[in-house]
């Protein structure tokens, strides 16, 4: 219109021989918050310059102004797409900080939740890009399941998407009525609706043509560039935390880690949808596995008394009454908690100096690191190529800008 | 009555206060209504978590394809409905406002989910509380992310108000 | 010094702010930590020097990992970039740069990675109020 409106970002490419392109920040495929200014030298890219922050939302800061426990809805929304990994994550290392351990059932529920997780993170990422490789038939085949897991999740949480569910110590409640049996409908469905999509895309000329050999990536240089998660098990170093660094039950479940050879768009998408299978087999074995007993560990320090005690005990009505004003009180000491999360390693650095409230609170978030990286992936290949690449990054806003 | 366009003027001939004139043009605003609502071609300018509560709504069962509303055009120029999914930080608003601006009248704004309402938890630096601190908002969608019921039911109450709005043919900006 | 032992133990380091890079390049070529994983810092107003810089390290051979701690003042926050060993440290300096003011020497791009051109002051910092907004475009009524 008639003025101009100020520029948030220092554009430093200069179009020299070729063209500048701005793909982004409100874009269908850069999933709304990454700008990707390119250097085109006709339809290959020369230069890449990307652009995060456009959903800096103040989590630390807010973090610091809320009790450790408050903290909680924050902490869901980094990942979105996979919740309740972000939840466990965060109370294990507050749970480090404090010296709990937690019950023996929590610990099976928080691993079979962050596969259930993880299924749906994949899910999303896996159909989105497919979607923007032009396949709709798999995207809404992928949506309709995650759709499913969706509705079961808020059967036991209440919330389909920001959960919430985590809780210092334990978990919020315990697994409803009939909530195992429909677990086991959706994983049937979920091997009907993924068969379909690996009938329509494995093997597909065009989706091999796209993605064959385009953001290749070697294991050494993956690791220079910070790559984890997915992305690294894709160039061929088998490196997960959850076989390398064992956490919650992961030590007693037989699962693969599955890994590519090129490190390109098709390897990546393939070791999802094999994670996504390993994910299945490891629900069924936690399935089996899941000892009864109390789902939050009996500790006043962070555990919120049972509801007739707080009414009909003075002690349990201070001991709530503190939980909820002051906070669980952690003691003093910095912590770094890892999770291997769908996008990689997802870490938290804590700094408490004693009290209710954290000092710091800093999440190592996988998707910013990848966003460092992404130039390293787009060079050298075609404009239409940083579609598929992007999507297959798997870059979550809320992670990456925190 | 939407808040983004010029008030609209009378035409003489409506002054001279013919009944047959009026009975006329408030058939052609229904007709015009009516189209209008059941092809609203979204905007959809997205963030962050509601995203994903968004791609829920556009396929099954959910499914905003009933309303009409199921193509979104991702070019301000075509599209009629900025549906603004997430939360929108000061380094994003400017991108906000381009897009509103370069989108062509009638056009309606949807705050999805409640940091486009008001900023939702993130009363601080980073964020804008609320859009309409930017852009005017013709339909605010509550929830943290709203289910997809609740979006459903906000463009039918948008497909209302548009429905019984008035649509001009002939305006000053003609 | 180690804290937490056991399997996901981790070994802290306190150096010397001149001594990051060297200490950077021997764990890296020596002690094969081949993955930055995390450059964050800590205020601390009310202690001189006021800034912990913290960088994580990782071996992806021998899955274990080490926390290297350097203090700097306020007035002249600087480090020494690990650009040159880590690509990873890249966008992660200009992070902690934005966050914190903590200046990089020899890293290549410090602008404002997730703040925005024209932003003041640093926003982790204890003395910046939380309710501060700096909006680019004009509110409206």
């Amino acid at each position: 219109m008639d003025r101009a409106l100020p520029n948030p970002i220092r554009n430093v490419l200069e179009p020299g021989d070729g063209v500048v392109v701005n793909i982004g920040p409100s874009h269908p495929a850069t999933h709304g918050t990454i700008q990707v200014v390119a250097r085109l030298d006709g339809e290959k890219v020369a230069k890449v310059d990307v652009h995060c922050g456009y959903l800096h939302r103040g989590f630390e800061k807010e973090c610091e102004a809320h009790t450790w426990h408050n903290l909680m809805p924050y902490v869901d929304r980094l990942n979105y797409c996979s919740g309740l990994i972000n939840d466990f994550a965060y109370c294990g290392a507050v749970e480090e900080l404090m010296g709990i351990e937690i019950t023996p059932r929590c610990r099976v529920l928080r691993t079979l939740l962050s596969e259930y997780s993880r299924i749906a993170d994949h899910l999303t990422c896996i159909a989105a890009s497919l979607m923007e490789l032009g396949a709709m038939t798999a995207f809404l085949y992928m949506v309709m399941i995650r759709d499913y897991v969706y509705e079961h999740l808020a059967a036991l949480t209440g919330a389909r998407v920001t959960y919430t569910y985590g809780r210092i110590g334990g978990l919020a409640h315990d697994l409803p009525e009939g909530w195992l049996a429909r677990l086991d409908e959706i994983l049937v469905q979920y091997q009907d609706f993924v068969g379909r999509v690996h009938g329509l895309m494995d093997r597909n000329r065009i989706f091999i043509d796209r993605t064959r050999n385009v953001g290749a990536i070697s294991a050494a240089e993956a690791i220079h560039w910070g790559y984890t998660g997915p992305i690294l098990r894709s160039t061929g170093a088998p490196r997960d935390l959850r076989k390398d660094a064992p956490y919650l039950a992961y030590a007693e479940l037989d699962f693969d880690v599955p890994v590519g050879i090129n490190g390109d768009n098709y390897d990546r998408y393939y070791v999802r949808m094999r994670e996504m299978d390993e994910s299945v087999y490891m629900i069924r074995q936690l399935v089996e596995m899941l000892p009864a007993g109390p789902v939050c560990v009996d500790d006043r320090r962070c555990t919120f008394p049972d509801k007739s005690l707080v009414y009909s005990e003075i002690e349990s009505l201070i001991n709530h009454f503190k939980l909820v004003m002051d906070g669980p009180q952690v003691p003093a000491g910095e912590v770094y908690h890892a999770h291997e999360s769908p996008n990689g390693e997802l870490g938290f650095y804590l700094v408490s100096t004693g009290g209710g409230t954290p000092y710091k609170v800093h999440v190592r978030a996988p998707s910013f690191v990848h966003m460092g990286g992404l130039a390293r992936l787009l060079e050298g290949y075609q404009l239409a190529d940083v579609i598929p690449t992007f999507g297959s990054v798997n870059m979550i806003g809320g992670e990456c800008d925190r | 009555m939407s808040s983004t366009r010029a008030p609209i003027p009378i035409h003489p001939a409506q002054a001279a206060g013919g009944g047959a004139f009026e009975y006329l043009t408030s058939k052609k605003d229904e007709l015009v209504g009516w189209a209008r609502k059941f092809s609203l071609f979204p905007y959809p300018f997205v963030t962050a978590c509601c995203a994903m509560e968004f791609m829920a709504v556009s396929s099954t069962p959910y499914d905003t394809d009933r309303f009409g509303a199921a193509l979104p055009r991702f070019s301000p120029r075509q599209s009629d409905l900025l549906m603004v999914v997430g939360t929108v930080t000061h380094k994003q608003a400017p991108i906000l406002l381009k897009v509103y601006e370069q989108m062509c009248e009638p056009r309606w704004v949807m705050a999805f989910g409640a940091c486009a309402t008001s900023g939702g938890f993130y009363q601080n630096y980073a964020a804008v509380a609320g859009i309409d601190r930017i852009i005017p908002v013709d339909i605010y969608v509550p929830g943290c992310p709203p289910r997809p019921e609740t979006v459903i039911d906000a463009i039918m109450k948008l497909q209302e108000r548009i429905a019984g709005d008035r649509h001009p043919i002939l305006t000053s900006g003609f | 010094m180690s804290a937490h032992a056991g399997p996901r133990a981790i070994e802290v380091l306190e150096i010397a702010p001149g001594e990051l890079l060297a200490t950077a390049r021997r764990l890296k070529e020596e002690e094969g930590y081949d993955l930055l994983v995390d450059v964050t810092a800590v205020d601390w107003p009310r202690r001189q020097p006021r800034f912990d810089v913290v960088h994580h390290f990782y071996s992806t051979r021998r899955f274990t990992r080490v926390r290297v701690k350097t203090r700097v003042e306020e007035g002249s926050p600087v480090v020494d970039s690990l650009a040159p060993l880590y690509g990873s440290a890249l966008f992660m300096e200009r992070e902690c740069h934005d966050m914190y003011g903590i200046v990089f020497r020899g890293h290549p791009d410090l602008r404002p990675i997730l703040l925005y051109e024209g932003f003041q002051g640093h926003p982790l910092r204890k003395d910046y109020p939380i309710g501060r907004e700096q909006p680019l475009v004009p509110y409206r009524k």
